[in-house]
Protein backbone atom coordinates (compact mmCIF):
# COMPACT_ATOMS: atom_id res chain seq x y z
CA UNK A 1 0.00 0.00 0.00
CA UNK A 2 1.31 3.12 -1.10
CA UNK A 3 1.88 5.87 1.71
CA UNK A 4 -0.13 8.80 1.01
CA UNK A 5 1.89 12.15 1.10
CA UNK A 6 0.18 14.85 2.07
CA UNK A 7 1.95 18.59 1.78
CA UNK A 8 2.27 20.36 4.70
CA UNK A 9 0.19 23.68 5.16
CA UNK A 10 2.82 26.38 4.62
CA UNK A 11 0.46 29.71 4.65
CA UNK A 12 -0.41 32.35 7.17
CA UNK A 13 -2.59 30.63 9.54
CA UNK A 14 -5.22 32.77 11.33
CA UNK A 15 -5.71 32.01 15.09
CA UNK A 16 -8.41 33.37 17.43
CA UNK A 17 -6.80 33.16 21.35
CA UNK A 18 -9.35 34.23 24.04
CA UNK A 19 -11.56 35.97 25.28
CA UNK A 20 -11.98 32.97 27.03
CA UNK A 21 -8.88 31.45 27.96
CA UNK A 22 -7.27 30.33 31.01
CA UNK A 23 -4.18 32.61 30.12
CA UNK A 24 -6.35 35.74 29.40
CA UNK A 25 -7.24 36.27 32.64
CA UNK A 26 -10.59 38.01 31.64
CA UNK A 27 -11.55 38.96 28.73
CA UNK A 28 -9.32 39.93 25.90
CA UNK A 29 -8.65 38.31 22.41
CA UNK A 30 -5.68 38.04 20.27
CA UNK A 31 -6.32 37.56 16.46
CA UNK A 32 -2.68 36.38 15.91
CA UNK A 33 -1.41 35.72 12.11
CA UNK A 34 1.07 32.23 12.65
CA UNK A 35 3.60 30.99 10.84
CA UNK A 36 3.81 27.91 12.52
CA UNK A 37 4.16 28.69 16.24
CA UNK A 38 5.71 32.23 15.59
CA UNK A 39 3.26 35.32 16.00
CA UNK A 40 3.64 37.10 12.72
CA UNK A 41 1.47 39.37 13.65
CA UNK A 42 -1.56 39.85 16.45
CA UNK A 43 -4.45 42.72 16.95
CA UNK A 44 -5.70 42.86 20.42
CA UNK A 45 -9.41 43.26 20.90
CA UNK A 46 -10.52 44.58 23.85
CA UNK A 47 -13.32 45.93 25.43
CA UNK A 48 -15.24 42.98 26.71
CA UNK A 49 -15.40 44.28 30.03
CA UNK A 50 -16.06 47.89 28.73
CA UNK A 51 -19.33 49.06 31.23
CA UNK A 52 -19.17 52.75 30.50
CA UNK A 53 -16.94 54.37 33.80
CA UNK A 54 -17.12 57.20 32.43
CA UNK A 55 -20.63 58.48 31.45
CA UNK A 56 -21.25 56.73 34.67
CA UNK A 57 -19.54 58.62 36.63
CA UNK A 58 -20.99 61.79 34.54
CA UNK A 59 -24.67 60.89 36.57
CA UNK A 60 -23.83 61.23 39.88
CA UNK A 61 -21.93 63.33 42.13
CA UNK A 62 -18.61 63.33 42.77
CA UNK A 63 -18.05 61.86 45.51
CA UNK A 64 -20.29 58.66 44.17
CA UNK A 65 -17.42 58.07 41.64
CA UNK A 66 -15.14 56.90 44.29
CA UNK A 67 -17.23 53.40 44.62
CA UNK A 68 -16.22 53.22 40.50
CA UNK A 69 -12.97 53.74 40.66
CA UNK A 70 -12.34 50.43 43.17
CA UNK A 71 -13.36 48.81 39.97
CA UNK A 72 -10.73 50.11 38.02
CA UNK A 73 -7.67 48.34 38.47
CA UNK A 74 -9.23 45.62 40.97
CA UNK A 75 -6.12 44.38 42.51
CA UNK A 76 -4.58 47.75 43.64
CA UNK A 77 -8.36 49.78 44.31
CA UNK A 78 -6.51 51.80 46.84
CA UNK A 79 -4.42 53.77 44.66
CA UNK A 80 -6.58 54.34 42.42
CA UNK A 81 -9.46 55.72 45.46
CA UNK A 82 -6.43 58.03 45.88
CA UNK A 83 -5.32 59.10 42.95
CA UNK A 84 -9.41 60.24 42.43
CA UNK A 85 -9.28 62.07 45.59
CA UNK A 86 -6.12 64.00 45.25
CA UNK A 87 -7.48 65.10 41.49
CA UNK A 88 -10.85 66.75 42.84
CA UNK A 89 -9.15 68.23 46.19
CA UNK A 90 -6.72 69.73 44.13
CA UNK A 91 -9.99 70.97 41.89
CA UNK A 92 -11.17 72.18 45.28
CA UNK A 93 -8.19 73.89 46.61
CA UNK A 94 -7.45 71.95 49.35
CA UNK A 95 -4.87 69.60 50.81
CA UNK A 96 -5.90 67.08 53.41
CA UNK A 97 -4.11 66.59 56.88
CA UNK A 98 -0.70 65.28 57.16
CA UNK A 99 -2.11 62.04 59.07
CA UNK A 100 -4.39 61.32 56.07
CA UNK A 101 -1.55 61.67 53.27
CA UNK A 102 0.51 59.53 55.78
CA UNK A 103 -2.44 56.87 55.73
CA UNK A 104 -2.52 57.02 51.73
CA UNK A 105 0.58 56.19 51.31
CA UNK A 106 0.69 53.29 53.25
CA UNK A 107 -2.57 52.29 51.82
CA UNK A 108 -1.20 52.93 48.30
CA UNK A 109 2.04 50.87 48.80
CA UNK A 110 -0.15 47.79 50.32
CA UNK A 111 -2.08 48.37 47.00
CA UNK A 112 1.11 48.19 44.96
CA UNK A 113 2.22 45.05 46.76
CA UNK A 114 -0.65 43.35 46.35
CA UNK A 115 -0.40 44.02 42.85
CA UNK A 116 2.93 42.84 42.25
CA UNK A 117 2.18 40.08 44.18
CA UNK A 118 -0.95 38.77 42.09
CA UNK A 119 0.81 39.89 38.75
CA UNK A 120 4.22 37.74 39.64
CA UNK A 121 2.24 34.87 40.79
CA UNK A 122 0.04 34.55 38.45
CA UNK A 123 2.54 34.60 35.74
CA UNK A 124 4.50 32.18 37.90
CA UNK A 125 1.90 29.44 38.07
CA UNK A 126 0.78 30.14 34.55
CA UNK A 127 4.37 28.79 33.78
CA UNK A 128 3.70 25.93 35.83
CA UNK A 129 5.16 27.03 39.24
CA UNK A 130 2.50 26.89 40.92
CA UNK A 131 4.32 26.30 44.25
CA UNK A 132 5.44 29.57 43.73
CA UNK A 133 2.33 31.31 42.54
CA UNK A 134 0.88 29.88 45.46
CA UNK A 135 3.34 31.15 47.97
CA UNK A 136 2.54 34.66 46.25
CA UNK A 137 -0.92 34.59 46.64
CA UNK A 138 -0.65 33.37 50.48
CA UNK A 139 1.60 36.78 51.25
CA UNK A 140 -0.75 38.98 49.02
CA UNK A 141 -3.71 36.86 51.11
CA UNK A 142 -2.46 38.20 54.33
CA UNK A 143 -1.97 41.67 53.04
CA UNK A 144 -5.70 41.52 51.94
CA UNK A 145 -7.01 40.81 55.26
CA UNK A 146 -5.16 43.92 56.75
CA UNK A 147 -6.50 45.93 53.71
CA UNK A 148 -10.22 43.90 54.85
CA UNK A 149 -9.40 45.06 58.40
CA UNK A 150 -9.07 48.72 57.40
CA UNK A 151 -11.67 48.96 54.95
CA UNK A 152 -13.95 46.26 55.57
CA UNK A 153 -13.77 44.85 51.84
CA UNK A 154 -11.20 42.81 49.84
CA UNK A 155 -11.34 44.68 46.31
CA UNK A 156 -14.13 46.96 46.90
CA UNK A 157 -12.74 49.21 49.24
CA UNK A 158 -14.09 52.48 48.67
CA UNK A 159 -11.57 53.69 51.47
CA UNK A 160 -10.81 57.20 50.32
CA UNK A 161 -13.11 60.38 50.52
CA UNK A 162 -12.87 63.60 49.09
CA UNK A 163 -10.26 65.38 51.75
CA UNK A 164 -9.68 62.75 54.02
CA UNK A 165 -10.41 59.13 54.61
CA UNK A 166 -13.89 57.00 55.41
CA UNK A 167 -11.96 56.23 58.73
CA UNK A 168 -8.79 55.96 61.07
CA UNK A 169 -6.32 53.17 61.06
CA UNK A 170 -7.52 50.26 63.39
CA UNK A 171 -5.29 50.05 66.97
CA UNK A 172 -3.59 46.80 66.14
CA UNK A 173 -2.96 48.19 62.52
CA UNK A 174 0.98 48.59 63.06
CA UNK A 175 1.50 45.30 64.79
CA UNK A 176 -0.63 43.30 61.86
CA UNK A 177 1.54 45.09 59.35
CA UNK A 178 4.92 44.42 60.96
CA UNK A 179 3.50 40.39 61.19
CA UNK A 180 2.29 39.91 57.50
CA UNK A 181 5.73 42.27 56.35
CA UNK A 182 7.81 39.40 58.23
CA UNK A 183 5.88 36.73 56.90
CA UNK A 184 5.57 37.97 53.16
CA UNK A 185 9.76 38.63 53.47
CA UNK A 186 10.35 34.92 54.55
CA UNK A 187 8.13 33.93 51.42
CA UNK A 188 9.46 36.14 48.95
CA UNK A 189 12.66 34.79 49.89
CA UNK A 190 11.45 31.01 49.00
CA UNK A 191 9.85 32.27 45.76
CA UNK A 192 13.68 34.38 44.67
CA UNK A 193 14.97 30.74 45.34
CA UNK A 194 12.46 28.48 43.85
CA UNK A 195 12.06 31.34 40.71
CA UNK A 196 14.57 33.43 40.04
CA UNK A 197 17.42 30.94 39.70
CA UNK A 198 14.87 28.24 38.24
CA UNK A 199 16.65 27.32 34.71
CA UNK A 200 12.48 26.94 33.32
CA UNK A 201 11.46 30.05 34.53
CA UNK A 202 14.48 31.93 32.88
CA UNK A 203 14.80 30.27 29.92
CA UNK A 204 10.38 31.10 29.83
CA UNK A 205 10.93 34.70 30.72
CA UNK A 206 14.45 35.99 29.65
CA UNK A 207 14.59 37.67 26.30
CA UNK A 208 10.97 37.29 25.65
CA UNK A 209 8.93 40.05 24.29
CA UNK A 210 11.62 42.42 24.46
CA UNK A 211 10.88 46.03 24.25
CA UNK A 212 13.44 48.91 23.26
CA UNK A 213 13.85 51.85 25.46
CA UNK A 214 13.23 54.05 21.75
CA UNK A 215 9.62 51.92 20.95
CA UNK A 216 8.77 51.82 24.87
CA UNK A 217 8.40 55.79 25.75
CA UNK A 218 6.76 55.89 21.87
CA UNK A 219 4.21 53.50 22.80
CA UNK A 220 3.87 55.76 26.24
CA UNK A 221 4.52 52.91 28.31
CA UNK A 222 4.81 53.43 32.15
CA UNK A 223 5.52 51.89 35.32
CA UNK A 224 7.50 48.81 35.52
CA UNK A 225 7.25 48.04 31.61
CA UNK A 226 9.29 50.87 31.52
CA UNK A 227 11.45 50.56 34.22
CA UNK A 228 12.71 47.25 33.13
CA UNK A 229 14.36 49.19 29.51
CA UNK A 230 16.14 51.06 32.31
CA UNK A 231 14.16 54.43 31.78
CA UNK A 232 14.27 56.10 35.58
CA UNK A 233 10.59 57.41 35.31
CA UNK A 234 8.98 56.71 38.40
CA UNK A 235 5.92 59.19 39.19
CA UNK A 236 6.54 59.29 42.94
CA UNK A 237 9.71 60.48 42.32
CA UNK A 238 9.39 63.11 39.63
CA UNK A 239 6.08 64.50 40.33
CA UNK A 240 6.20 64.04 43.88
CA UNK A 241 2.10 63.50 45.67
CA UNK A 242 1.30 63.24 49.16
CA UNK A 243 4.35 62.52 51.44
CA UNK A 244 6.58 60.32 49.58
CA UNK A 245 9.06 63.15 48.79
CA UNK A 246 9.79 62.62 52.60
CA UNK A 247 10.32 58.52 52.07
CA UNK A 248 13.73 57.11 51.34
CA UNK A 249 13.55 54.45 48.77
CA UNK A 250 14.69 53.56 45.27
CA UNK A 251 13.19 52.84 41.93
CA UNK A 252 14.52 49.59 40.33
CA UNK A 253 15.84 49.32 37.14
CA UNK A 254 16.00 46.64 34.48
CA UNK A 255 17.74 46.95 31.46
CA UNK A 256 16.83 44.06 28.95
CA UNK A 257 13.32 45.02 28.92
CA UNK A 258 12.41 41.13 28.71
CA UNK A 259 9.97 39.86 30.27
CA UNK A 260 12.63 38.36 32.93
CA UNK A 261 13.08 42.32 33.80
CA UNK A 262 9.56 43.08 34.17
CA UNK A 263 9.34 40.29 37.06
CA UNK A 264 12.46 41.21 38.67
CA UNK A 265 11.40 44.84 38.93
CA UNK A 266 7.98 43.63 40.35
CA UNK A 267 9.98 41.91 43.07
CA UNK A 268 12.13 44.70 44.44
CA UNK A 269 9.44 47.00 44.10
CA UNK A 270 7.37 45.03 46.60
CA UNK A 271 10.90 44.98 49.00
CA UNK A 272 10.76 49.01 48.53
CA UNK A 273 7.06 49.33 49.21
CA UNK A 274 7.55 47.48 52.03
CA UNK A 275 10.27 50.10 53.13
CA UNK A 276 8.05 52.88 52.53
CA UNK A 277 5.01 51.64 54.69
CA UNK A 278 7.71 51.30 57.56
CA UNK A 279 8.93 54.30 57.30
CA UNK A 280 5.26 56.09 56.87
CA UNK A 281 4.01 54.14 59.84
CA UNK A 282 7.11 54.91 61.86
CA UNK A 283 6.35 58.85 61.04
CA UNK A 284 2.71 58.49 61.11
CA UNK A 285 1.60 62.06 62.81
CA UNK A 286 -1.05 62.34 65.20
CA UNK A 287 -4.45 64.65 64.31
CA UNK A 288 -7.44 64.80 62.12
CA UNK A 289 -8.15 62.48 59.11
CA UNK A 290 -9.80 64.36 57.43
CA UNK A 291 -10.26 68.66 56.40
CA UNK A 292 -12.90 70.66 58.52
CA UNK A 293 -14.69 71.73 56.30
CA UNK A 294 -18.47 70.85 55.80
CA UNK A 295 -18.75 71.53 52.69
CA UNK A 296 -16.13 68.96 51.31
CA UNK A 297 -16.96 66.01 54.29
CA UNK A 298 -19.64 64.46 55.90
CA UNK A 299 -19.75 65.58 59.41
CA UNK A 300 -19.79 63.18 62.35
CA UNK A 301 -22.85 61.24 63.22
CA UNK A 302 -23.44 62.84 66.34
CA UNK A 303 -23.47 66.55 64.83
CA UNK A 304 -25.71 64.95 62.00
CA UNK A 305 -28.41 64.14 64.63
CA UNK A 306 -28.06 66.79 67.00
CA UNK A 307 -27.57 69.83 65.48
CA UNK A 308 -29.33 71.63 62.64
CA UNK A 309 -26.17 72.59 60.72
CA UNK A 310 -24.57 69.52 60.80
CA UNK A 311 -28.16 67.79 59.28
CA UNK A 312 -27.92 70.33 57.26
CA UNK A 313 -24.36 69.92 55.84
CA UNK A 314 -25.16 66.04 55.65
CA UNK A 315 -28.24 66.62 53.24
CA UNK A 316 -26.16 69.20 50.93
CA UNK A 317 -23.20 66.75 50.51
CA UNK A 318 -25.56 63.55 50.01
CA UNK A 319 -27.94 65.35 47.84
CA UNK A 320 -26.54 67.79 45.81
CA UNK A 321 -23.04 66.49 46.25
CA UNK A 322 -19.56 68.60 47.24
CA UNK A 323 -19.96 71.50 45.37
CA UNK A 324 -16.58 71.83 43.03
CA UNK A 325 -15.30 75.24 40.78
CA UNK A 326 -15.38 75.02 37.26
CA UNK A 327 -12.32 74.04 35.53
CA UNK A 328 -10.18 71.33 34.83
CA UNK A 329 -7.32 69.20 36.42
CA UNK A 330 -4.79 66.04 35.58
CA UNK A 331 -3.68 64.49 38.62
CA UNK A 332 -1.01 61.37 37.86
CA UNK A 333 -0.27 58.82 40.66
CA UNK A 334 1.89 55.69 40.21
CA UNK A 335 -0.30 52.79 39.86
CA UNK A 336 0.91 49.29 40.14
CA UNK A 337 1.11 48.97 36.03
CA UNK A 338 2.50 52.84 35.53
CA UNK A 339 0.60 56.18 35.34
CA UNK A 340 -2.12 56.52 36.58
CA UNK A 341 -4.04 59.82 35.54
CA UNK A 342 -7.03 61.42 36.09
CA UNK A 343 -8.61 63.81 33.77
CA UNK A 344 -11.48 66.06 35.55
CA UNK A 345 -13.42 68.26 33.84
CA UNK A 346 -16.19 70.60 36.53
CA UNK A 347 -18.02 72.91 35.11
CA UNK A 348 -19.49 74.10 38.62
CA UNK A 349 -21.51 71.65 40.61
CA UNK A 350 -22.04 68.69 42.55
CA UNK A 351 -21.51 66.33 39.10
CA UNK A 352 -18.58 65.76 37.61
CA UNK A 353 -18.65 67.01 33.39
CA UNK A 354 -16.21 64.69 32.99
CA UNK A 355 -14.16 61.87 34.41
CA UNK A 356 -11.49 60.12 32.25
CA UNK A 357 -8.88 57.67 33.61
CA UNK A 358 -5.27 57.49 31.65
CA UNK A 359 -5.06 53.76 31.98
CA UNK A 360 -1.63 52.03 32.32
CA UNK A 361 -2.28 48.87 31.16
CA UNK A 362 -4.59 49.69 28.11
CA UNK A 363 -1.78 51.52 26.63
CA UNK A 364 0.59 48.69 27.69
CA UNK A 365 -2.07 46.69 25.55
CA UNK A 366 -1.60 48.91 22.76
CA UNK A 367 1.83 48.13 22.29
CA UNK A 368 1.44 44.23 23.47
CA UNK A 369 1.49 43.56 18.76
CA UNK A 370 5.28 45.06 19.09
CA UNK A 371 6.61 43.25 22.34
CA UNK A 372 5.14 39.58 20.74
CA UNK A 373 5.55 39.81 16.84
CA UNK A 374 8.69 37.31 15.93
CA UNK A 375 7.99 35.05 18.66
CA UNK A 376 6.07 32.24 19.76
CA UNK A 377 2.17 31.06 20.95
CA UNK A 378 3.42 29.83 24.16
CA UNK A 379 5.77 33.33 24.64
CA UNK A 380 2.14 35.22 24.86
CA UNK A 381 1.48 33.78 27.99
CA UNK A 382 4.50 35.21 30.16
CA UNK A 383 4.39 38.38 28.01
CA UNK A 384 0.82 39.04 28.36
CA UNK A 385 1.17 38.03 32.12
CA UNK A 386 3.69 40.99 32.78
CA UNK A 387 1.88 43.34 31.36
CA UNK A 388 -0.84 42.80 34.34
CA UNK A 389 -3.32 43.28 32.31
CA UNK A 390 -6.61 44.39 34.52
CA UNK A 391 -9.89 44.25 32.26
CA UNK A 392 -11.25 46.60 35.09
CA UNK A 393 -8.99 49.58 34.24
CA UNK A 394 -8.42 48.34 30.00
CA UNK A 395 -11.80 48.36 29.47
CA UNK A 396 -13.69 51.28 31.93
CA UNK B 1 4.86 79.96 39.49
CA UNK B 2 7.71 82.15 37.62
CA UNK B 3 9.47 78.90 35.96
CA UNK B 4 5.79 77.66 34.78
CA UNK B 5 4.85 80.93 33.07
CA UNK B 6 7.69 81.18 31.19
CA UNK B 7 7.28 77.64 29.79
CA UNK B 8 4.16 78.68 28.20
CA UNK B 9 6.18 81.92 26.83
CA UNK B 10 8.75 79.85 26.00
CA UNK B 11 5.62 77.60 24.03
CA UNK B 12 4.53 80.70 22.46
CA UNK B 13 7.77 82.12 21.30
CA UNK B 14 8.46 78.65 19.17
CA UNK B 15 4.60 78.06 18.16
CA UNK B 16 3.96 81.65 17.01
CA UNK B 17 0.27 81.87 15.14
CA UNK B 18 -0.80 78.27 16.22
CA UNK B 19 -0.76 79.48 19.74
CA UNK B 20 -4.64 80.32 20.32
CA UNK B 21 -4.56 80.70 24.45
CA UNK B 22 -2.67 79.94 26.91
CA UNK B 23 -3.02 80.02 30.94
CA UNK B 24 -1.35 78.72 33.73
CA UNK B 25 -4.27 77.56 36.17
CA UNK B 26 -3.63 75.54 39.65
CA UNK B 27 -0.44 75.08 38.47
CA UNK B 28 -0.86 73.41 35.49
CA UNK B 29 -0.59 74.76 32.08
CA UNK B 30 -2.62 74.73 29.48
CA UNK B 31 -2.92 75.81 25.96
CA UNK B 32 -4.99 76.15 23.12
CA UNK B 33 -3.70 75.45 19.84
CA UNK B 34 -5.24 75.79 16.19
CA UNK B 35 -6.14 72.92 14.28
CA UNK B 36 -4.15 73.20 11.40
CA UNK B 37 -0.77 72.46 11.30
CA UNK B 38 -1.23 70.12 14.68
CA UNK B 39 1.42 67.46 13.71
CA UNK B 40 3.87 70.42 12.84
CA UNK B 41 3.24 72.08 15.60
CA UNK B 42 3.36 68.76 18.45
CA UNK B 43 6.80 67.65 16.44
CA UNK B 44 8.11 71.33 17.46
CA UNK B 45 6.83 70.40 20.73
CA UNK B 46 8.81 66.98 20.87
CA UNK B 47 12.32 68.21 19.32
CA UNK B 48 12.81 71.73 20.30
CA UNK B 49 15.42 70.91 22.77
CA UNK B 50 14.31 73.79 24.92
CA UNK B 51 10.36 72.07 25.27
CA UNK B 52 10.93 68.39 24.91
CA UNK B 53 7.65 67.35 25.42
CA UNK B 54 8.98 63.77 24.37
CA UNK B 55 5.95 61.70 26.12
CA UNK B 56 2.76 61.82 25.19
CA UNK B 57 0.61 60.81 28.10
CA UNK B 58 -2.49 60.72 26.94
CA UNK B 59 -5.22 62.09 24.27
CA UNK B 60 -9.20 62.28 25.41
CA UNK B 61 -11.75 64.67 24.34
CA UNK B 62 -14.79 66.69 26.32
CA UNK B 63 -18.05 67.38 24.18
CA UNK B 64 -19.14 70.95 25.63
CA UNK B 65 -22.53 70.68 23.91
CA UNK B 66 -24.26 74.03 24.35
CA UNK B 67 -21.81 75.13 26.74
CA UNK B 68 -18.71 76.00 24.70
CA UNK B 69 -18.14 77.26 20.50
CA UNK B 70 -16.66 74.89 18.66
CA UNK B 71 -18.31 71.93 20.46
CA UNK B 72 -15.47 69.60 21.34
CA UNK B 73 -11.98 69.65 22.45
CA UNK B 74 -9.57 67.10 22.14
CA UNK B 75 -7.26 67.04 25.14
CA UNK B 76 -3.87 65.95 24.55
CA UNK B 77 -1.44 65.83 27.83
CA UNK B 78 2.18 65.91 27.34
CA UNK B 79 5.07 65.14 29.39
CA UNK B 80 8.79 65.91 29.53
CA UNK B 81 10.51 63.06 30.88
CA UNK B 82 13.80 64.52 32.04
CA UNK B 83 11.86 67.50 34.07
CA UNK B 84 9.14 66.20 35.00
CA UNK B 85 7.56 68.96 33.51
CA UNK B 86 3.82 68.82 32.05
CA UNK B 87 1.59 70.25 29.27
CA UNK B 88 -2.89 70.71 28.59
CA UNK B 89 -2.75 71.24 25.20
CA UNK B 90 -6.37 71.34 23.84
CA UNK B 91 -7.47 71.68 20.04
CA UNK B 92 -11.15 73.44 19.08
CA UNK B 93 -12.77 70.94 16.59
CA UNK B 94 -16.47 71.53 15.81
CA UNK B 95 -19.42 69.40 15.49
CA UNK B 96 -19.55 70.17 11.38
CA UNK B 97 -16.10 69.01 10.72
CA UNK B 98 -15.36 66.63 13.45
CA UNK B 99 -11.58 65.86 12.22
CA UNK B 100 -7.90 66.08 13.27
CA UNK B 101 -4.98 65.00 12.13
CA UNK B 102 -3.14 61.86 13.64
CA UNK B 103 -0.57 61.72 15.78
CA UNK B 104 0.68 58.05 14.84
CA UNK B 105 3.54 59.20 13.22
CA UNK B 106 5.29 60.93 15.87
CA UNK B 107 3.95 59.07 19.34
CA UNK B 108 2.46 54.87 18.46
CA UNK B 109 0.57 55.58 21.65
CA UNK B 110 -1.53 57.69 19.97
CA UNK B 111 -2.60 54.64 18.09
CA UNK B 112 -5.04 53.19 20.55
CA UNK B 113 -5.72 56.49 22.74
CA UNK B 114 -7.52 58.21 18.90
CA UNK B 115 -9.13 55.03 18.53
CA UNK B 116 -10.17 55.20 21.37
CA UNK B 117 -11.18 59.39 21.38
CA UNK B 118 -13.06 58.30 17.99
CA UNK B 119 -15.24 54.97 19.74
CA UNK B 120 -16.39 57.84 22.36
CA UNK B 121 -16.89 60.88 20.13
CA UNK B 122 -17.21 60.12 16.61
CA UNK B 123 -13.94 62.61 16.05
CA UNK B 124 -11.88 61.32 13.36
CA UNK B 125 -8.66 61.12 12.97
CA UNK B 126 -7.18 62.09 9.41
CA UNK B 127 -3.92 59.64 8.61
CA UNK B 128 -4.38 57.19 11.14
CA UNK B 129 -3.34 53.86 9.97
CA UNK B 130 -6.58 51.84 11.73
CA UNK B 131 -9.41 53.93 12.68
CA UNK B 132 -11.94 51.35 14.82
CA UNK B 133 -13.47 51.23 17.55
CA UNK B 134 -11.64 49.87 20.41
CA UNK B 135 -13.43 49.69 23.47
CA UNK B 136 -16.88 49.11 22.07
CA UNK B 137 -18.09 46.67 18.78
CA UNK B 138 -18.80 48.03 14.77
CA UNK B 139 -21.89 47.60 15.02
CA UNK B 140 -22.52 49.73 17.59
CA UNK B 141 -24.45 52.97 16.71
CA UNK B 142 -23.86 56.70 18.13
CA UNK B 143 -20.82 57.72 20.58
CA UNK B 144 -21.51 57.37 23.83
CA UNK B 145 -19.83 59.99 25.37
CA UNK B 146 -21.31 62.92 23.31
CA UNK B 147 -23.22 64.38 25.73
CA UNK B 148 -26.46 63.65 23.45
CA UNK B 149 -26.29 60.29 24.18
CA UNK B 150 -28.75 59.30 26.59
CA UNK B 151 -27.04 57.22 29.53
CA UNK B 152 -29.71 54.62 29.15
CA UNK B 153 -30.08 54.29 25.21
CA UNK B 154 -30.29 50.57 24.51
CA UNK B 155 -28.48 49.30 20.37
CA UNK B 156 -30.19 47.01 18.39
CA UNK B 157 -29.49 43.68 18.41
CA UNK B 158 -26.63 42.89 16.06
CA UNK B 159 -27.35 39.87 13.55
CA UNK B 160 -25.10 36.75 14.12
CA UNK B 161 -21.68 37.76 11.82
CA UNK B 162 -21.70 35.08 9.14
CA UNK B 163 -19.66 31.68 9.08
CA UNK B 164 -18.00 32.00 5.64
CA UNK B 165 -14.07 32.18 6.05
CA UNK B 166 -14.13 30.55 9.65
CA UNK B 167 -11.95 27.45 9.41
CA UNK B 168 -13.99 24.26 10.84
CA UNK B 169 -11.94 21.46 11.56
CA UNK B 170 -14.36 18.28 9.63
CA UNK B 171 -12.48 15.90 12.39
CA UNK B 172 -13.72 18.14 15.03
CA UNK B 173 -16.75 17.74 16.92
CA UNK B 174 -18.00 20.86 17.03
CA UNK B 175 -21.32 19.85 15.40
CA UNK B 176 -22.63 22.69 15.72
CA UNK B 177 -20.30 24.47 13.43
CA UNK B 178 -20.83 21.53 11.24
CA UNK B 179 -25.18 21.46 11.62
CA UNK B 180 -24.75 25.68 10.74
CA UNK B 181 -22.35 25.31 7.67
CA UNK B 182 -25.05 22.46 6.25
CA UNK B 183 -27.82 24.83 6.89
CA UNK B 184 -26.02 27.64 5.12
CA UNK B 185 -25.56 25.37 2.23
CA UNK B 186 -28.86 23.96 2.14
CA UNK B 187 -30.05 27.49 1.97
CA UNK B 188 -27.56 28.50 -0.40
CA UNK B 189 -28.92 25.73 -2.74
CA UNK B 190 -32.43 26.54 -2.04
CA UNK B 191 -32.13 29.96 -3.47
CA UNK B 192 -29.96 29.02 -6.62
CA UNK B 193 -33.03 26.19 -7.82
CA UNK B 194 -35.79 29.01 -6.95
CA UNK B 195 -33.86 31.15 -9.17
CA UNK B 196 -33.33 28.62 -12.01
Amino acid sequence: MKAEVKELPQDIMELQMGPSHPATHGTIKFNLKLDGEKVVDCDTEVGYLHRGFDKSSEQGTWTQVIPYTDRLNYVSPLINNVGYALAVERLLGVETTPRCQFIRVVASEISRITDHLTCCGMSASELGAVTAGFYMIEAREMLMRIVEALTGARLTVTYVRIGGLKHDLTESFAAQVKDAFAKTRRLLADCEKLLSRNRIFIDRMSNVGVISKETALSYGLTGPILRSTGVNYDVRKSQPYLVYDQMDFTVPLGSHGDNYDRFIVRVEEIEQSMRIVEQALEKMPTGPISIEDPRIVLPDKEKVYNSIEGLMHHFKIIMEGVQVPPGEVYQAVEGGNGELGFYLVSDGGGKPYRVRVRPPCFIAMGAFREMIKGYTVADIVPTFGMINMIGGECDR
Amino acid sequence: MVEETSQLDEIRRKLGEAVLDGQTVRGEDAIVLRRDGLVESFRRMKEDAALAFDFLSDITAVDYLGKKEPRFEVVYHLLSLGSGRRVRIKVPVAESAPEVDSLVSLWRAADWLEREVWDMFGIRFRGHPDLRRILLYEEFRGYPLRKDYPVNQRQPLVPERPLAGTFVDTRSDNKLIQLKQQLEQQKLAGADSKRG
